[in-house]
């Protein structure tokens, strides 16, 4: 386990491509998820990215984050800004207007931008089968907005637009499942992440960077302010959501899943649950409810992945 | 060195509102934001990068012995590198006396 | 090499100026009666006629984002089309001219819904009029193909870089067929070079773009945008001289027909300008001092052009194609009264709604609607406008 091994840390590329100086909020993980898949990525990249938290806090003019190209147009645009940048590129090599070069396109966005108001333009390129990596960095709500919900806010979390109440849980939709939604265009490659297992994140951006055509990244990216939790338990909620399954992760390669990690032991759900302000309001039956929705999709993952009974 | 912007006039914009000064961000320094500082023991340190590799505003450096340490003009305070030291020798400490 | 003159489909000639223009992205969703535009240049790239991308989106909001990548990274950009698909992408149309992308885009006018219509009036582009865009209305075939050459010109000329729509009227321009003078592709290549972007996106010299303005700010962006938009009448007219002097075909932003003498004007934006012409020439005969004055540049405003024109008659009578409900007129007309208020000896205004989603204004429609309008203005009746030939 390579990959989990504490000293890697040092073996880790210095360079940064996304400086200092944005303005995310204390512990934001998001901002370290973008951190860590621009590591990965290097220099020779352009970045298309949907508005939201990254975008606001990277690029307040005249200043900006970027070290790579980058390119932010509107909310729900990034996976066809992205084909278009590809495929101008492409033209313009092949043409001989410009020298070839092996550059990574990535597109970037929210979960809002992914799951919600981006949905059709991220289906029509990945069906497209542009090459390119769409990131998608799921903190489970609209933050840039005041922490309003979306449809990959989980079941029973309070947001601002899903408040609990007397007669509310909460949200009381099930997560967007949007990796399963990018398997399903048969795209070369996808993955689930998370900034708190940042060489398994940096692998899968390289992975998906390197495929010919669609890859897609669904990156679980912890939100202190959102999820109402102490900024600096930011990596260990990630850690949680992994290992009591809530949020497996996971590579489908080519149609074949592979599990990127199975928990030791299988930490109970309410773990991670007890300590966010978002889910204050659960009562244990909520809990156990929300456990046998997990235990059921972790099944179903496992055998996914050839790994069940 | 960009301008900050209310000194910028509409001719000293670029075409497009295209920023051509590439992570000069560096220049807006957000560790006046923090409360606490994280303060790092150095003997105890193992020099592992853990806190740098953890730290989402790039705010940890290696100091020439090796030992990690704040980079405190960008430090937001939010002790994420204390929490995940595997060794516990950061500490969070107030900025208030 | 020598011109061709081939008798086509204004909407097959566009697309092969677009091949002959050496597009790099083509991106587009089809929308009637822009269809065969893009049907063709598909088939175009289909066939290695044109070494290009075409890209077919799943929405025109996607279009015109995909158009704002290629452009962004410094290829040659084209798109099409009409009505409801311009305004799904009304967002990223404002988007493209504030990020200065130089895009071409054939907008085939075609009418709003509701009630649902696929035809010819002006209600789409009005909808866009303020985004930053430069507007050139076509009358003819000939225009239609002349114009992808010069909008590229201009679009992509450093001192504008700004995107180009090429309005024309949708069926009764995009379906006709014509003769057409096309240039050979030599002419284009000395007329049209290949983009030189001066912040393309690119690894070798990376940029940010598009990015998030507080209230310290936006207006200089904004003052920024505005005097770009005005500052490319310069580079527009000097872009139609040189294409005038290559061949032969000249265009200025206001053009008139039998006005020198003219006591009032019919005052048209696109394909009417020919009917019109036809019916000045029919009332001349019978002794009226009429004259046409046609709109080709919307955006920017050619104010001096139009007071040029405009002044020394005694009444214009704009026809427009588009209601501002509830405002003061048609777009056109309020332009009009806006660019002359104030000024001394100017004339009087009279506007007609007409010919809105296909209704057919014949030559006895400008007939009525001239005589009308001059008896009108005769009175002192110019506000508002009339709705020509509603029922009831």
């Amino acid at each position: 386990m390579d990959k989990f091994s504490v000293f890697s840390a040092r073996l880790v590329d210095k360079t940064e491509n996304f400086t200092s100086g944005h303005r995310a909020c204390q512990g934001c993980a998001e901002a370290l998820a973008v951190r860590h898949v621009m590591k990965a990525l290097g220099r020779d990249t352009i970045v298309a990215m949907a508005t939201g938290c990254m975008e606001i806090i990277s690029s307040p003019l005249p200043l900006t984050s970027w070290k790579v190209p980058w390119i932010h147009n509107a909310f729900e645009n990034p996976s066809a800004v992205i084909s278009g940048v590809e495929s101008g590129m492409k033209a313009m090599m092949r043409k001989g207007k410009l020298p070839y070069k092996k550059i990574n396109y990535v597109a970037m966005g929210g979960d809002g931008a992914t799951a919600d108001i981006g949905m059709g333009q991220l289906s029509g390129a990945l069906e497209r089968g542009h090459d390119f990596l769409y990131v998608c960095y799921d903190n489970e709500a609209y933050m840039n907005t005041g922490i309003q919900r979306s449809s990959s806010t989980p079941y029973g979390a309070s947001t601002t637009t899903s408040p609990a109440g007397k007669v509310s849980i909460g949200q009381h939709t099930q997560k967007k499942n949007m990796a399963q939604i990018a398997v399903a265009h048969n795209v070369p490659y996808v993955a689930t992440a998370c900034s708190s297992y940042p060489f398994d994140l940096m692998d899968k951006v390289k992975r998906g960077a390197d495929t010919p055509g669609a890859a897609y990244i669904n990156c679980l990216s912890v939100c202190p302010t959102g999820w109402r939790i102490p900024t600096e338990d930011a990596i260990k909620y990630g850690r949680l959501a992994v290992d009591c399954c809530i949020y497996p992760l996971y590579e489908v390669i080519g149609g074949q899943y592979k599990l990127s990690y199975k928990p030791y032991k299988k930490v109970p759900v309410t773990e991670y649950i007890k300590g966010q302000g978002r889910f204050r309001h659960l009562t244990d039956s909520d809990i156990a409810f929300i456990q046998g929705q997990v235990d059921r999709e972790w099944e179903k993952i496992l055998k996914l992945c050839g790994e069940g009974k | 060195m960009a301008k900050p912007m209310e000194k910028i006039t509409w001719q000293e914009i670029e075409t497009g509102s295209v920023v051509t000064e590439i992570g000069n961000a560096r220049q807006y320094e957000t560790g006046s934001w923090r409360s606490e500082r994280p303060v790092v023991d150095a003997g105890l340190c193992i020099k592992c990068g853990v806190c740098w590799l953890f730290c989402p505003d790039s705010s940890v450096k290696q100091a020439p012995d090796g030992h990690f340490e704040a980079d405190l003009v960008y430090c937001k305070g939010c002790g994420i590198c204390a929490k995940e030291c595997p060794v516990g020798c950061i500490t969070m400490v107030s900025e208030e006396g | 090499m020598a011109k061709v003159r081939k008798g086509i489909e204004v909407s097959i000639a566009m697309s092969e100026a677009v091949a002959q223009a050496n597009v790099d992205v083509i991106a587009a969703y089809p929308i009637t009666p822009q269809t065969h535009i893009v049907e063709h240049l598909s088939e175009i790239v289909a066939e290695g006629h044109l070494d290009a991308e075409y890209v077919p989106v799943e929405s025109e909001h996607s279009a015109m984002s995909v158009c704002c990548g290629s452009a962004a990274v410094g290829a040659r950009t084209f798109t099409s089309t009409s009505s409801q698909g311009l305004a799904l992408m009304s967002e990223i149309f404002t988007i493209a001219a504030a990020m200065r992308l130089p895009v071409v885009m054939a907008l085939a006018n075609r009418s709003l819904s509701s009630p649902l219509s696929i035809w010819n009036d002006h209600s789409d582009v009005m909808s866009v009029r303020d985004a930053g865009w430069i507007h050139v209305f076509v009358e003819s075939g000939q225009e239609s193909y002349d114009h992808v050459f010069t909008s590229f010109r201009i679009a992509e000329d450093p001192a504008v870089m700004l995107p180009v729509a090429i309005n024309l009227d949708g069926f009764i321009l995009t379906h006709m067929i014509e003769p057409i003078e096309y240039e050979d592709d030599e002419t284009i290549r000395k007329y049209l070079p290949d983009v030189k972007m001066k912040n393309a996106l690119h690894p070798d010299s990376p940029v940010s773009m598009g990015c998030f303005g507080m209230p310290e700010i936006y207006t200089e962006a904004q003052m920024h945008r505005q005097v770009g938009v005005v500052n490319s009448y310069g580079t527009i007219v000097k872009a139609w001289q040189e294409w005038g002097d290559l061949t032969g075909r000249y265009y200025r932003p206001v053009e008139t027909y039998r006005t020198d003498d003219a006591d009032y004007c019919i005052v048209t934006m696109g394909s009417y300008g020919e009917t019109a012409m036809e019916v000045v020439d029919s009332l001349r005969g019978e002794g009226e001092k009429v004259g046409v004055i046609k709109l080709r540049l919307w955006r920017p405003f050619p104010f001096e052009d139009f007071r040029r024109e405009a002044l020394g008659k005694k009444t214009l009578i704009v026809v427009d194609r588009a209601i501002s409900f509830g405002g003061p007129g048609g777009p056109v007309a309020s332009e009009l009264r806006s660019a002359l208020y104030g000024v001394p000896g100017a004339p009087k205004i009279v506007n007609y709604v007409a010919g809105l989603a296909g209704r057919d204004v014949a030559r006895v429609d400008f007939r009525n609607i001239i005589l009308e309008g001059k008896a009108k203005a005769e009175k002192g009746d110019t506000d508002g406008f009339t709705l020509y030939g509603v029922r009831g």
